[in-house]
C-alpha cells in the first residue's frame, strides 16, 4: 500500500533535494577547482541573503504584515557575534566550537530584540508596523554607528561618545571603533556552514508553516477578527513569527559578519531592508523556496552583468511594483491566469484541468 | 541663548516637517494608505528648483513655480499608474508598491544627476531679524518656512472646510462608497488630494534645501519618514495635528541633536514615535475608529 505524502512534504522535499543537487555541484566545482573566485566570493553571501529572505517570508507571506527592519534584526546579529568572536577568538582558538556559539549568541540577541520590540509595534498594523520596524531599523543602525567598545584587563568599556573617552587602560583593545565599525572578527563563515544553515532555516520555516502555530498565524492573516473569535491569542502567534523572522536574520548577520575582515553598521541600511523585500515579492509572497531562488538568481545576476548594474536598483524598484500591479490587480492577474492556463492546455493536452494549484 | 537659538531653529525645521506632513495626512485620510514615495517628491522639487535656476538661469520665483508644477504633475501620475490598480488589494500590497515607487524615484534622481550632492542656493531673500543686540539671529530661511507652513495650513483648513472639493475630500475619508453614492467622483477626488500633496512636498523641498542646502537623491527620504512621524504624532488625517506635531518633531530632533547626542538625534525621534504608538495610537488630535467587522 503507497502511503499518501501530503503536498506540503512533498513541496518542501522537492526544495531540500534541489538545495542538495545544487551544493553538491558547488563542492564538486570547489575540489575540482573549476570555480571562478568571483562565484567563490558570493557563495556565502548568496546564502546569507537566501535565509534573510526566507525569514522575511515568514513574517510578509505568513503572518501578512510588512517588516522593514530585517537590517537592524541583521545587524543586531552581526554585532553581538563580533563582539564576542573578538573576545574569545585568543582562548577558544578551534572555529568549530567558537562559530556555533557565535551564531547561537546572534540569533538569540535578535530575536531578544524582535521579541522587546514585537511587544510595543505588534499592537499596529499595515502601514504603522512597517514605519516603525524602519523606525527600529534606523535606531539599531545609528546606535551601533555611534557605539565605540573596548576592552583591557579591567573589563569592558562602553561609550557613546569617542574612543577617548572609554579611558582604556595601556593593554586595552578597541572591538567597536564607531562608525568605523568592527574590524578583525575571524572569517569563520565557509559555504559549508553557510548553507549548513541555511538548510537548517529552510526546515525550521517549513516546518513552521505546517504546524499547529504556523496554521493559527495564517488564520491570522487571512481575518484577524474571525481567528480572534475562535480563540486564537493574535499577540501570541504575531509575537512567535516576529521573533522566528528576527532569530533567523540575526542568524544572517552572523554569518554576514564573519565573511568580512571589518565591517560598519552603516551597511545595515535601509537599503538591505528593502533588497530582501524584492526577493520576497519576486519569490513569491508566502512561497519559501521562492525566495531562495529569487535571492540567488538577484544576488548572483548583478555580479556577472556588471554593465547593468548601475541600473540594479532602478530595476528592483520596477520590480516591487509591476509584481503588486500583476498579482493584486484582479484583471491583469486573471489576464495572466487565464493565458498561462490556455499555453498548459497547449503543452500537456489538456491534462492541467487535473493540475490545480491553489496557492 | 544658545537653548534660543535651537528652540527658533527646531520651529523652523519643525514647520517644514508640518508641510511635508500636510501631503502624508492627506493622502493617509483619504486614500487609506502610506505613501512612502511622498519624501521622493520632495527630492525631485528640489532638483528641479536647481536645475531651472543653474542650468536654465530661471529666476528663483518662477523656477518654485515650476517645481510645484512638475511635482503635482508628478503626484497625479503616481497616482495614476502605481496606485489605481490596487485601489481593491490588500494594505500590504499597496504599501510595497508604494516602496517600490519611493526606490524607483530615489534611483532615477541618481542616474539623472549622479552621485555627487549639489549645492542648492537658497531661494529666499528675506533679511535676518537680530533679537537681544544680535544674541540671537534668525535668518531669513527660518522666517520664510515659519511663515509658509502658517499660511499653508490655514489655506488648507479652509479649503477642506468650507469648498465643496474639499468637502467632497472629507466625505471620501469618511466613506468612499456612500461618497460615491452621493455623486461625489472618488478617482478625481483621490488625483486631487495627491494634487495638493504633491504640491505641498515641492514647496517643502525648496524650504528644505534652502535650509539645508546639500541636495542629493536621498534628501527626502529621512525628512519623509520624520514628516510620517509628525503626522502620526499629530494625529493622522488631522490638518493642525499634521503642524503641532510637525513642530514638535523638529523642535525634538534640533534639541535631541544639541544636548543628547549629534549621531542620535534620527534615533530620538523613531523612539518618540514607538512611545506615541505605545500611549496613545491615535496621536494628539486623532480620532479613534471602531473596527466594524
Amino acid at each position: 500500500m503507497k502511503k499518501k505524502i501530503s503536498p506540503m512534504t512533498r513541496k518542501s522535499f522537492v526544495t531540500y533535494g534541489l538545495l542538495l543537487i545544487v551544493f553538491i555541484a558547488v563542492e564538486i566545482m570547489m575540489n575540482t577547482g573549476n570555480i571562478s573566485s568571483m562565484l567563490k566570493g558570493l557563495l556565502v553571501p548568496v546564502c546569507v541573503y537566501s535565509i534573510l529572505a526566507v525569514s522575511l517570508n515568514l513574517t510578509v507571506g505568513i503572518l501578512g504584515e510588512l517588516s522593514l527592519g530585517q537590517a537592524g534584526f541583521m545587524c543586531i546579529g552581526a554585532y553581538s557575534s563580533a563582539i564576542f568572536s573578538n573576545l574569545v577568538k585568543d582562548t577558544i582558538t578551534q572555529p568549530l566550537i567558537r562559530f556555533p556559539l557565535a551564531i547561537i549568541i546572534g540569533g538569540i540577541c535578535a530575536a531578544l530584540f524582535g521579541i522587546l520590540i514585537g511587544i510595543p509595534v505588534l499592537r499596529l498594523r499595515g502601514d504603522y508596523l512597517a514605519i516603525v520596524t524602519l523606525a527600529f531599523g534606523e535606531i539599531i543602525k545609528n546606535v551601533f554607528a555611534a557605539l565605540y567598545i573596548g576592552y583591557d584587563s579591567t573589563g569592558l568599556h562602553f561609550s557613546l561618545k569617542s574612543q577617548g573617552d572609554l579611558g582604556l587602560g595601556a593593554d586595552g583593545k578597541m572591538i567597536i571603533n564607531g562608525a568605523l565599525g568592527i574590524s578583525g572578527t575571524p572569517n569563520d563563515s565557509t559555504f559549508e556552514i553557510a548553507a549548513a544553515i541555511l538548510f537548517i532555516t529552510l526546515i525550521i520555516a517549513y516546518n513552521f508553516v505546517n504546524s499547529r502555530t504556523g496554521r493559527a498565524v495564517m488564520s491570522i492573516r487571512d481575518n484577524r477578527i474571525a481567528a480572534e473569535s475562535v480563540g486564537i491569542n493574535i499577540t501570541k502567534y504575531k509575537l512567535i513569527t516576529f521573533g522566528l523572522t528576527a532569530f533567523l536574520a540575526g542568524v544572517a548577520g552572523v554569518l554576514y559578519s564573519h565573511n568580512f575582515y571589518s565591517l560598519q553598521a552603516s551597511k545595515f541600511d535601509y537599503n538591505m531592508s528593502i533588497l530582501v523585500l524584492v526577493f520576497v515579492v519576486l519569490g513569491g509572497i508566502g512561497s519559501i523556496r521562492g525566495s531562495v531562488i529569487a535571492a540567488v538568481v538577484l544576488t548572483m545576476l548583478p555580479e556577472y552583468l556588471r554593465s547593468i548594474n548601475n541600473y540594479r536598483m532602478l530595476f528592483y524598484a520596477v520590480i516591487l511594483i509591476v509584481m503588486m500591479i500583476c498579482t493584486s490587480n484582479a484583471t491583469i492577474r486573471n489576464f495572466f491566469v487565464h493565458n498561462f492556463e490556455k499555453l498548459k492546455g497547449l503543452i500537456f493536452k489538456n491534462k492541467s484541468k487535473t493540475v490545480k494549484e491553489a496557492e | 541663548m544658545a537653548f534660543l537659538d535651537n528652540l527658533i531653529n527646531g520651529i523652523s525645521l519643525g514647520s517644514i516637517y508640518a508641510v511635508i506632513a500636510l501631503g502624508y495626512t492627506l493622502v493617509y485620510g483619504i486614500a487609506k494608505m502610506l505613501n512612502f514615495a511622498h519624501g521622493d517628491v520632495i527630492m525631485v522639487g528640489g532638483y528641479v528648483v536647481f536645475t531651472a535656476m543653474v542650468d536654465w538661469g530661471m529666476n528663483s520665483w518662477l523656477s518654485v513655480g515650476l517645481a510645484i508644477v512638475a511635482c503635482t504633475v508628478l503626484g497625479i501620475t503616481i497616482e495614476k499608474v502605481a496606485y489605481k490598480p490596487l485601489r481593491k488589494a490588500t494594505s500590504l500590497s499597496v504599501l510595497i508598491t508604494a516602496i517600490g515607487m519611493s526606490y524607483f524615484l530615489q534611483n532615477m534622481a541618481l542616474l539623472i544627476f549622479g552621485e555627487k550632492p549639489k549645492t542648492f542656493t537658497s531661494v529666499i531673500n528675506i533679511p535676518k531679524i537680530s533679537l537681544f543686540d544680535g544674541k540671537v539671529v534668525i535668518k531669513g530661511e527660518t522666517t520664510a518656512a515659519i511663515i509658509v507652513s502658517i499660511v499653508i495650513v490655514v489655506c488648507l483648513s479652509l479649503f477642506v472646510n468650507h469648498t465643496q472639493k474639499g468637502r467632497a475630500m472629507l466625505a471620501v475619508s469618511e466613506d468612499k462608497d456612500a461618497a460615491q453614492l452621493m455623486g461625489i467622483n472618488v478617482n478625481s477626488t483621490i488625483s486631487l488630494t495627491f494634487a495638493i500633496g504633491s504640491g505641498l512636498a515641492a514647496v517643502a523641498g525648496v524650504l528644505l534645501c534652502s535650509s539645508y542646502p546639500t541636495l542629493s537623491n536621498t534628501t527626502g527620504a529621512m525628512p519623509g519618514i520624520k514628516a510620517f512621524v509628525a503626522a502620526v504624532f499629530g494625529g493622522i488625517g488631522s490638518i493642525p495635528g499634521a503642524m503641532i506635531g510637525g513642530i514638535l518633531i523638529g523642535v525634538i530632533e534640533i534639541l535631541g541633536r544639541a544636548y543628547i547626542s549629534p549621531q542620535l538625534s534620527d534615533a530620538i525621534v523613531f523612539a518618540v514615535l514607538i512611545l506615541v504608538l505605545m500611549i496613545k495610537p491615535t496621536g494628539i488630535l486623532g480620532k479613534k475608529i471602531n473596527e466594524k467587522v
